[in-house]
């Protein structure tokens, strides 16, 4: 039996861990499946992550090495290929290990397995099914971990954030992308995406797709939707980020359809009250910094529970994504007050609007917002009052 | 100088060579694909078909009944699962809910008696998340779900272990025959034989007119695409959902896989090339939209995979089966759609065709299949396997290893999947993909990685 079992040794998992042991929690476990801990940031080798944390600019390989150190300094127990494959009520958890499977019991668990890019197979891209088709995260794990490359010149799909780091991995390694297609009319990320491929001198589609994936044994080209052909050796799919939830879809916990993550409340606690989960889990997807301080903060919030300083799971009021609001994080509030955090929101599509937060005929929110998909949208949950009664507020953007 | 040369290493030339073996005699299976299941074997819908809708009276029924029967005989032994999902025919109109009454009488005339129609209640008491539109039933409870690449790489072991002989890339050119003897030329030189089995499948009118100088047959290359649902599907449906068949196809067919996933497909659609299994996206939307429609909580379901296989349908219904004693030739053609059942039922019937005795096998080896049934135990669950490489479908290092240097070791990534599950998961390879590049690196001729970062 261990006091709090975390799910996942990446910046939330390990940040969780630490604010658990600064509170004085004396079991904490991480259990991780892969050989290292660290995560994702284990193979994005590139700055900038550990501003906030580390009060300085690493790459993702030294920032994944500096927490993995300060969990073991820490004392955190750390369970390396450790695979948890199924959670069971009230704290319960399988987990396979190379030694054979094992029970593990804890008071409180932590589930926060991070996020991924969608696969080909998930966009239902059409055409062959050759080698070279990866995401972001695979090309950065042959590259970083492997030291191998999949492919010499691929074509890239999509302009999130990532595919910064898509392009900056391809440029480090000899790797010379021969065009980026983007579905919609300019980029998603913010400056530089906008500008980067350009300043590479790489030939940017706007509202493009892949129509077909053509080569045998390895993509040879590729069809876009307005006929074009561009030959190359690979496609490098970026973004689309998906929660790696499977294990909670799985599992007697309230997935939510939109997110994609855990249902949770304010405190991060699961639809089974001895579960919490953070990090880009929770949604699709933040940087490894906010990730870092969800952990911590939930962490604390774990804490407390553990020391009965928790408003008791049960009176709710839950959240609903209404017009324009692809979803809302947490997607319960337990009914306290003052209520303290934030909603996190993101939208389905350009779009700009008043931001309304109502229960019933009451408005207890509004502000004006201009905004894309992938750009986080934060409300302040000190601002609102929801009455006494309210079993739903509407989270909606009204044009 | 074999007995019998076998060309073709699908499901039904993998059966074929395993039958002889058994029967003792000298045989060499040729395939031209870097591994076995390169064809039309390497996707299907993977259901053990009892034969209830096949033609009464038909070799395609008796082939699929005795190779039914077989399969449930030996699986144990060769340690291959099935699923035990039964089937249900679906009457979704007026329409379909007449035919009903005619599939039960074909099915009784075939001898599949425990078939009977069932009333909508029953249909939603067996599976509660189905469209509630649906009007009546046909339960089928021996139709079943295997594992469509484990079963012909056993088949194709355990004639390797027994004393024959499994070539890869090896493509059958061309062959004459005199004095009671094949020549056989192929790309890697003469293979000289006693009779010659054509199980070429897709290519099996091409390699039947290179052999004969007749034109028996034409392969119609009919493709088949499919959309396979994440792990959390399955429980959304446990019986195989099959459509009133129509007069071209078996239909769209909503079925549980033995991997632990829920499977939608396949089409039908006639295409010249026989290579060439590419899926589009209007019609993979489609079929997402038809399980939705009779299955409506999949809404909003994860795609874990999406395939496509190429049908070797020709320009009749039935097998394409012919035995010319004059030349010691058999050909196994056309095995259009029920070539996984049928597979150890077609063996038997080559076996019977050729006529001649050899010593039989008293006590042959049984290989073991690999363990990637999802209801079965896995290797995962025997400690000492290292790592777990692929995490969506828990596919160890020790399974890895054991595919790239046991026999008949894995040639492309492929075969590697066909035989761990590894990268076939939801996340396609995110998490695993490098890490199978490098533990595969130097074995494939078409590798994963292209070059190292320092090359
Ligand atoms: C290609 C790419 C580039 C990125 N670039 C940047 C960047 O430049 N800057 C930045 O700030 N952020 C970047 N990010 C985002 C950043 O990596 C993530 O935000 C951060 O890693 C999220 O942390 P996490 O702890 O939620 O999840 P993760 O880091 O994903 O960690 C989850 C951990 O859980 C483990 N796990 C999952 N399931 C199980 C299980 N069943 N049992 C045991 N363990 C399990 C996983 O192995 C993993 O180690 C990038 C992400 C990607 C994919
Ligand atoms: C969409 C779809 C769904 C199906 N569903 C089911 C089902 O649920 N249940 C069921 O029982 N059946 C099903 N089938 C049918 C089954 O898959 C086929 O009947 C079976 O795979 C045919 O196998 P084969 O060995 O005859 O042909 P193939 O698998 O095509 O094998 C022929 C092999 O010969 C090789 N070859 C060709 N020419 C040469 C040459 N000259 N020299 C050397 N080698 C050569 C090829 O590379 C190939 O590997 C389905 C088929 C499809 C396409």
């Amino acid at each position: 039996m261990v006091d709090v079992a975390i799910i996942g040794g990446g910046p939330a998992g390990i940040a969780a861990a630490l604010t658990l042991k600064a509170r004085g929690v004396r079991h904490v476990a991480i259990l991780e499946r892969e050989s290292v801990l660290g995560g994702v940031p284990r193979h994005c080798g590139h700055p900038p992550f550990g501003l906030r944390e580390f009060k300085r600019l690493l790459t993702g390989p030294s920032y994944a090495r500096r927490l993995a150190a300060a969990a073991e300094a820490a004392g955190v127990k750390i369970l390396l290929r450790h695979s948890v494959t199924a959670l069971k009520p009230g704290g319960r958890l399988e987990v396979a290990t190379p030694e054979g499977l094992v029970t593990l019991n804890a008071r409180r668990v932590l589930l926060a397995t991070g996020a991924r890019e969608a696969p080909r197979s998930a966009r239902l891209v059409g055409g062959d099914r050759p080698l070279g088709v990866l995401n972001t995260g695979a090309l950065q794990a042959y590259v970083h971990l492997h030291g191998l490359v999949p492919f010499t010149s691929p074509v890239v799909v999509g302009t999130e954030l990532v595919g910064l780091s898509a392009l900056a991995t391809c440029r480090s390694h000899g790797i010379h992308p021969v065009a980026v297609v983007e579905a919609g009319s300019r980029a998603v990320a913010r400056w530089p995406l906008g500008l980067f491929p350009r300043l590479l001198r790489i030939p940017t589609y706007y509202n493009a797709g892949i129509d077909e994936i053509i080569g045998h044994g390895r993509v040879e080209a590729v069809r876009l939707r307005d006929g074009r052909e561009i030959a190359c050796d690979g496609v490098l799919l970026t973004g689309r980020f998906l929660p790696e939830a499977s294990l909670a879809r799985l599992s007697h916990l309230a997935v939510d359809g939109r997110s994609g993550g855990p249902e949770v409340d304010q405190y991060g606690r699961c639809s089974d009250d001895a579960y919490f989960a953070a990090g880009n889990l929770l949604r699709p997807i933040e940087t490894a910094g906010w990730s870092f301080r969800e952990g911590g903060a939930i962490a604390d919030y774990v804490a407390d529970d553990l020391a009965g300083g928790l408003p008791a799971a049960g009176d709710e009021i839950t959240l609903v994504a209404g017009e324009g609001v692809k979803f809302v994080v947490p997607q319960r509030l337990s009914r306290v007050a003052p209520l303290r955090g934030k909603l996190q929101l993101r939208v389905e599509r350009p779009i700009s609007g008043q931001l309304r937060v109502s229960s019933e005929e009451a408005v207890l929110y509004k502000r004006r917002i201009s905004t894309r998909p992938e750009r986080r949208i934060l409300v302040e949950l000190g601002e609102m009052k929801p009455p006494g009664e309210a079993k739903r507020l509407l989270v909606e953007i009204v044009s | 100088m074999y007995d019998v040369v076998v060309v073709g290493g699908g499901v039904v030339g993998c059966a074929v060579a395993r039958r002889f073996v058994l029967e003792g005699a000298k045989v060499a299976l040729l395939e031209k694909g870097a591994d076995i299941l390169s064809g039309a074997s390497k996707g299907n819908s993977a259901i053990l078909h009892t034969g209830f809708d096949a033609p009464t009276g038909s070799l395609e029924l008796a082939c699929m009944q005795a190779g039914y029967a077989e399969y449930m005989d030996i699986r144990a032994r060769l340690r291959l699962p099935v699923l035990e999902t039964g089937a249900v025919v679906a009457a979704w109109n007026e329409e379909e809910l007449a035919k009903l009454p005619g599939i039960v009488q074909t099915a009784h005339a075939n001898g599949v008696t425990d078939v009977r129609q069932i009333a909508p209640d029953e249909v939603l008491a067996r599976e509660p998340r189905l469209s509630p539109h649906v009007l009546g039933g046909v339960l089928v409870p021996h139709e079943h779900v295997i594992d469509p690449w484990s079963a012909p790489l056993a088949y194709a072991l355990q004639a390797l272990v027994n004393g024959g002989e499994v070539r890869r890339n090896t493509v059958v050119l061309s062959g004459h025959f005199a004095n009671g003897m094949w020549r056989l030329e192929t790309n890697t030189g003469t293979v000289e034989c006693t009779t010659v089995i054509n199980c070429a499948g897709l290519y099996g009118d091409i390699l039947d007119q290179r052999l004969t100088g007749e034109e028996n047959f034409a392969i119609k290359p009919r493709k088949g695409q499919f959309v396979v649902f994440d792990k959390a599907a399955a429980r959304h449906l446990r019986t195989i959902l099959l459509p009133v068949p129509t007069e071209r196809t078996k239909g769209i067919v909503i079925t549980p896989t033995a991997f632990g996933n829920l499977l939608v497909g396949p089409t039908a659609e006639e295409q010249d090339s026989r290579d060439h299994a590419a899926v589009d996206e209007e019609t993979l939307r489609m079929l997402v939209d038809k399980a939705v429609e009779l299955v409506p909580s999949l809404e909003g379901m994860g795609v874990t995979a999406v395939y496509a296989g190429v049908r070797p349908a020709t320009e009749r219904k039935e097998y394409r089966v012919r035995h010319e004693t004059a030349r010691n030739y058999i050909v196994l053609g056309g095995i259009r759609s029920t070539g996984l059942t049928a597979a150890l039922g077609l063996a038997r019937h080559a076996w019977k065709l050729y006529a001649r005795m050899h010593e039989r096998l008293t006590n042959p080896i049984w290989p073991q299949a690999p363990r990637l049934a999802e209801h079965c135990p896995r290797d995962w669950q025997t400690p000492g396997y290292g790592e777990i490489v692929c995490h969506c479908e828990m596919v160890t290092q020790r399974e890895i290893e054991v595919t790239l240097t046991g026999p008949l070791p894995a040639q492309d990534y492929n075969g590697l999947k066909r035989r761990t599950r590894a990268g076939m998961g939801r996340c396609q390879g995110f998490y695993c993909n490098a890490r199978v590049a490098e533990m595969t690196a130097g074995r494939f001729a078409n590798p994963l990685a292209v070059g190292g970062t320092h090359g």
